[in-house]
């Protein structure tokens, strides 16, 4: 059983998604559950809410997870995703409003503190905050 | 400790400081594994780039790394609590030490 939140980045590039998450792993380390998903499934640029239902389910923690969008549908998705999840899973899932690459670097981050959700939530979007 | 309610007179329980010799100054990685170091202290640990401050909270990973600071800049720590000793010795030593691995993954 996974103890820190998990990330989850979801662009509509898988390109951007993997890089993301290649950095997370690297700068961060592998302390953190981590998942990514990009494009539709014709191959082309886009975002699947299977694909992110899929990712969810990889980097589930019971501490829950944070998602990192890149624009448009990847939040609105990334939405109808958490309402496909069991719904005891669905409270501990949040969109996160911060940049993608940033956001999820920086919310890793906390999340290797131990951090509980609401303060990898918060270091994710710190920098919209300001 | 913001200095705006950082009381006057207070001595910081702990502090220290270290040349900051990485390439390239406190970038990502480096800011990074500061942040994690400090999160594992149970103490509030503060970086400033003077020994007057401003001191900035060294568990925020996007404050560390908006200070910006540039290759062989002095880093200063102060620390507030009981592992504040602790924290102080192993922030500066991690600095010293060019922010060897530790071998925890990060």
């Amino acid at each position: 059983m996974q103890k820190n939140v998990g990330i989850v980045i979801v662009s509509h590039s898988p390109d951007v998604a993997k890089g993301a998450a290649d950095m997370v792993r690297q700068m961060v380390g592998a302390h953190v559950p981590l998942a990514w998903c990009g494009g539709n499934p014709a191959g082309g640029l886009g975002t699947s809410v299977e694909a992110i239902v899929k990712a969810l389910e990889l980097a589930w923690s019971d501490s829950g997870i944070v998602i990192m969008v890149d624009m448009g549908g990847a939040e609105t998705n990334s939405e109808m995703a958490i309402e496909m999840m069991p719904e005891k899973r669905r409270a501990r899932i949040v969109v996160c409003n911060g940049p993608i690459v940033e956001g999820a670097v920086m919310a890793a981050t906390e999340s290797s503190s131990g951090a509980a959700l609401d303060r990898v939530r918060r270091a994710a979007e710190e920098l919209y905050s300001r | 400790m913001t200095s705006g309610s950082m009381k006057a007179g207070l001595v910081p329980r702990a502090r220290s400081h270290a040349v900051l010799t990485h390439a390239g100054g406190l970038h990502a990685r480096p800011a990074i594994k500061l942040t994690q170091l400090a999160k594992r202290f149970e103490c509030g640990v503060w970086i400033a780039l003077s020994e007057h401050g401003p001191w900035i909270d060294a568990k925020s990973i996007a404050r560390v790394m908006a200070t910006k600071t540039p290759q062989m800049a002095m880093l200063y720590f102060v620390a507030e609590g009981d592992d504040a000793e602790l924290a102080t010795s192993a922030l500066a030593q991690l600095v010293e030490s060019d922010f060897a691995d530790d071998g925890n993954g990060g």
